[in-house]
């Protein structure tokens, strides 16, 4: 700890929003300074790089009308810490973390750095707890459970906000459990798209807290946002035991956001101009989601992302598939066809899902029925191509049989409009859709007997 | 030896930082800052040196002491280590656990292995006996294992006194009339490989009890095989499993820049698993090196040094091991940030030039080898990659191709038809059939090579069929064809796919053999039958 604030005039330069500070004595990588314009307006930044002692800092706020002359930078000591509190709840911040709302700032009862550090592999609970998110498509084949993070790859123009909103709606732990909360964190939302979501967290029962970072707010704070929802996250989360969902839209701007800080800082560009470090830096979000042995509490991230070009191999999916578990993709033909939630089965998938479903999670023939479906939806969507050769009537009788599943499938238990399905629900439509088909093995069936209603 | 010298920080660039110390060599291990963090010198310069700080560097301030230790980054080697999980510096993660709690934060740990446990040492060598390094001075036993202790490099002499009974790895085992002890424990430079008197080709086969590896791609004990494969394609599945049921003697498994929530639940399952040949659980015959992608980048990079010298170690002892890393892309990518770091001149998509020598010099420490005592022993190694965008033509795939022996393609299609293991049976290959030929031949079945050519033949055929079958249907084949068809149908939901979550995970050689023999029989039957039809039309015409 130094013993006084240091404080200089010997400011260098300024680039964008890249500031470069000379004849330092003592600084830290990662420390906040604070930057006092000739107005006494305040701008936070935090150093980046020490060359002796010249400084390079980031800052965070507007730079136009910044001159080095008659600025002064305030050297804090300290690394950026967020400010905790159970109060937290209930509130909208800024991507600076100041309140959005009106109210005065909380009385923070502790702070955390807001980096956070990476949970021990040996201290993490196996996720494994059924959560019901009323989706056929989630609940029945691609099953969320608690500590999980389950992105959205949508693409532009896909009802994605929609499907999340109606996930915050009905989202429920099957015990249902009352310390039960969302973070919601928007970046680089569009109004409209902002003035949405907040009717829909509005509408919900639980409480929430939400980081804002509009479209054309600060790049900068595009990456801060969400390190700050996540250290709250972690704070509600393992040190008061709630079941906290952390919902993260776009992240593709987030990601946009990075390769645009990266280049300001001249790093060395990776495929399609991202920075080489994208994997490890999604990393250290997407890894905070969990359970750990020492509380009750669990972190599940929702991530919604926009595939660019519609392009599931475009760095940002990509990178987020390799880290998360499992993801689920939104389909444009499906949404053309007039289904919703236009969840395409085939190319989503839950990581954890074995371990959250059967007997004692959900029903006991989860997993083979789950199993039953999605081999004959991927069979009839096969066939499906061989019928944009062959056309309907150069086909086998069986063939066409799997081709009307594969749309009846599509049209009732894909398709559920704004219907919540329980996970009973769901899974006896899927039995009854089997039924139809004639498809049901006998295992099933008797499970059916004893099960239905 | 040990010469401790401080300087200061002049210049920090993320885990990237410069010191005014001159008199520090090459890769030397470094405290950096008040918090003694890990480095490693990587960059000696006219009035500084470059080091690489292996923690995270937040907070670390413009002026705060370096301290040269003298020695390079080592890997610590001796009993204990089973069934523990490192960090890829080799830091306890439990201990870790006791010290920060649910969450790691930069401290100094003083070893990896529990100095003070009391083992139970008998001696194999006497007083009056010359010991040189490699030499058995005798065995701990620890778990299902007989853990031979050897004296370490650059040891000669006589013994003078020798330990028998209880001890702990803190006090000498042994004393040398020239003055030198042997401890219970050595240490190793991770980035060396360690000695041996010779390489032998691979002979035998490390089973690991999927069919499609087994009977079509076989890894052979000693050699590399590389799965690559997009997301959702199951490599860590796969490399679990295989670590799981492997017929080796010990696992190293290298969690490298992948999930946390895996790593948890690897652990729960190998807890709770038995190895069938010791009946004692799997973790006893397992070394788990993790660094998820969530912790510092730069240890992550040393991680794979950790397990293969652990891996070698092991193999220096006499035992069969697998080293399982998933996935090696993410140790190029650390590579690749590190390089950046430096500022070196970057190569193809940004990777460092030398990518492919230190990948082909890391796929070179596998092997099967005299020990300095005398035994067998071998180093496999099976490593997943990540190419991005599932894109094979990518530099880290392709410095692989180059060094390992086998290739095992994760197929995306084959995934998202639920088909697992999703290994491509076209595109995969393994050199090492040939060799293992012979093993197959002699200890499984005579005609495992005429099954396993025609099973290729079967599936060969089917590709070029399936074209033709989309136009045309399956009634517009020949009735040889259709034939072909549902055979090939029958070796892929019943023969190659191979659930990871049912008894099936592990499939014995032998019953390997019987499945397929079974298909393959009904198809040459078919094919008689039809051959005979067809000859009496031809007779007809």
């Amino acid at each position: 700890m130094r013993l006084a604030e240091h404080k200089y005039r010997t400011t260098s330069g300024i680039a964008g929003q890249l500031l470069n500070v000379e004849n330092v004595h003592a600084a830290r990588i990662g420390e906040v300074v604070k930057v006092i314009g000739p107005h006494g307006d305040m701008i936070e930044g935090e150093i980046l790089e020490i060359v002796n002692g010249n400084i390079l800092i980031q800052l965070f706020g507007e730079t136009r009308g910044l001159n080095t002359q008659n600025m002064e930078i305030v050297f804090t000591d300290v690394i950026r810490q967020v400010p905790l509190a159970r109060d937290i709840l209930g509130r909208r911040f800024n991507g600076s973390f100041e309140p959005l709302d009106g109210l005065p700032m909380f009385y923070a009862s502790e702070s955390r750095p807001a980096r956070g550090y990476p949970i021990n592999p040996v201290a993490r609970l196996r996720p494994e707890e059924f959560i019901e998110t009323g989706i056929s498509t989630i609940d029945g084949l691609n099953t969320l459970v608690k500590g999980q993070k389950l992105p959205i790859f949508s693409c532009a123009g896909l009802p994605a906000k929609e499907l999340v909103a109606q996930i915050l709606q009905n989202a429920r732990l099957r015990e249902s459990s009352k310390k039960f909360a969302v973070i919601f964190v928007a970046l680089g939302l569009t109004f409209h798209e902002y003035s949405f979501y907040l009717e829909a967290l509005q509408n919900i029962e639980s409480e929430f807290a939400a980081f804002i970072n509009m479209a054309d707010d600060p790049v900068m704070e595009r990456l801060m946002a969400p390190r700050f929802a996540l250290t709250v996250a972690e704070y509600l989360a393992f040190d008061h035991d709630m079941d906290i969902l952390v919902l993260i839209t776009d992240m593709t701007n987030y990601c946009d956001a990075l390769r645009e800080i990266s280049n300001a800082r001249k790093e060395l560009p990776g495929r399609r101009g991202y920075p080489g470090y994208m994997y490890s830096d999604l990393a250290s979000l997407y890894e905070r989601a969990g359970r750990i042995r020492s509380s009750q509490g669990s972190i599940t991230m929702i991530p919604v992302i926009t595939m660019p070009e519609d392009d599931i191999t475009h760095p940002i999916p990509d990178l987020t598939g390799y880290i998360t578990e499992g993801q689920i993709v939104l389909s444009r033909e499906l949404h053309q066809q007039g289904v919703f939630p236009p969840v395409d089965v085939l190319p989503s998938l839950s990581r954890l899902m074995q371990k959250g479903i059967g007997a004692d999670r959900t029903r006991e023939d989860h997993r083979d029925l789950a199993n039953m479906l999605y081999k004959h939806y991927a069979k009839g969507r096969e066939l499906k191509k061989l019928e944009a050769i062959v056309g309907r009537d150069g086909m086998a009788e069986a063939d066409r049989l799997f081709l009307e599943f594969a749309t009846v499938f599509e049209n009732e238990f894909v398709y559920q409009g704004a219907e919540a399905r329980s996970i009973y629900k769901t899974l006896d439509k899927g039995l009854e859709i089997l039924e139809r088909f004639d498809l049901l093995p006998d295992n099933l069936k008797k499970n059916d007997r004893n099960r239905t209603l | 030896m040990k010469k401790e010298t401080v300087g200061r920080i002049i210049t920090i660039s993320g885990a990237t930082v410069r010191t005014d110390l001159t008199n520090l060599t090459l890769f030397e291990r470094v405290s950096v800052g008040e918090n003694n963090l890990t480095g490693e010198v990587v960059k000696l310069e006219k009035d500084g040196t470059v080091l690489q700080v292996y923690e995270d560097p937040s907070g670390l301030g413009l002026y705060e002491p370096v301290k040269g230790h003298g020695v390079s980054l080592a890997t610590t080697l001796g009993p204990g280590l089973l069934s523990v999980m490192f960090d890829g510096l080799q830091r306890p993660l439990d201990a870790l656990a006791d010290k920060t709690g649910s969450f790691i934060h930069p401290i100094h740990l003083s070893s990896a292995l529990d100095l003070k446990k009391k083992w139970s040492f008998t001696k194999l060598v006497n007083n009056g006996d010359t010991v040189t390094a490699g030499v058995k001075i005798g065995y701990i036993n620890e778990g299902p294992f007989q853990h031979p202790i050897l004296a370490p490099a650059g040891i000669k002499g006589r013994v003078e006194e020798i330990a028998q009974g209880t001890t702990c790895l803190e006090e000498p085992i042994c004393f040398l009339d020239n003055g030198s002890k042997i401890f219970g424990y050595q240490t190793w430079p991770m980035r060396v490989p360690r000695p041996y008197k010779r390489k032998i080709s691979p002979r035998g086969p490390v089973i690991t009890g999927q069919r499609t590896i087994d009977f079509l791609f076989p890894l052979a004990r000693g050699g590399t095989s590389i799965i690559p494969g997009g997301f959702g394609t199951g490599k860590t599945i796969l490399e679990q499993t295989i670590a799981k049921h492997a017929d080796v003697d010990i696992v190293i498994y290298a969690g490298c820049g992948e999930r946390g929530n895996e790593m948890s639940e690897l652990i729960e399952e190998f807890l709770h698993l038995d190895d069938p040949r010791t009946n004692c659980p799997l973790m006893e015959r397992t070394v788990l090196v993790v660094n998820t992608s969530n912790m510092p980048v730069a240890a992550r990079e040393a991680s794979i040094y950790t397990a293969v010298t652990l891996g070698e170690y092991y193999r220096d002892l006499g035992f069969h091991v697998l080293l399982l890393a998933d996935s090696i892309s993410r140790w190029a990518e650390a590579l690749r940030e590190i390089s950046s770091s430096l500022e070196e001149m970057p190569g193809e998509e940004g990777y460092p030039t030398y990518l492919a020598s230190r990948l082909s010099s890391f796929v070179e420490r596998a092997g099967v080898v005299e020990t300095l005592s005398g035994d067998i022993g071998s180093l496999s190694m099976i490593l997943s990659v990540s190419p991005p965008g599932g894109d094979f033509t990518e530099p880290v795939t392709q410095a692989l191709l180059r060094t390992s022996g086998a290739f095992l393609m994760l197929d995306t299609t084959l995934a998202n038809s639920r088909h697992f293991p999703a290994i491509n049976w076209m595109q995969s290959y393994s050199l090492y059939q040939n060799i293992l030929a012979e093993y197959f031949k002699k200890n499984i079945s005579n005609d495992w090579e005429v099954l396993r050519s025609l099973c290729r033949e079967i599936m060969h055929k089917e590709e070029a069929l399936k074209e033709i079958m989309e136009i045309v249907g399956i009634e517009g084949l020949q009735e040889q064809d259709r034939l072909v068809m549902t055979v090939a149908e029958k070796i892929r939901s019943g023969f190659l796919a191979q659930s990871a979550y049912t008894e099936d995970a592990f499939c014995d050689p032998r019953k390997t053999m019987e499945i397929i023999r079974s298909i393959t029989d009904q198809f040459l039957k078919g094919r008689e039958q039809g051959s005979g039809k067809s000859g009496n039309e031809t007779r007809r015409t």
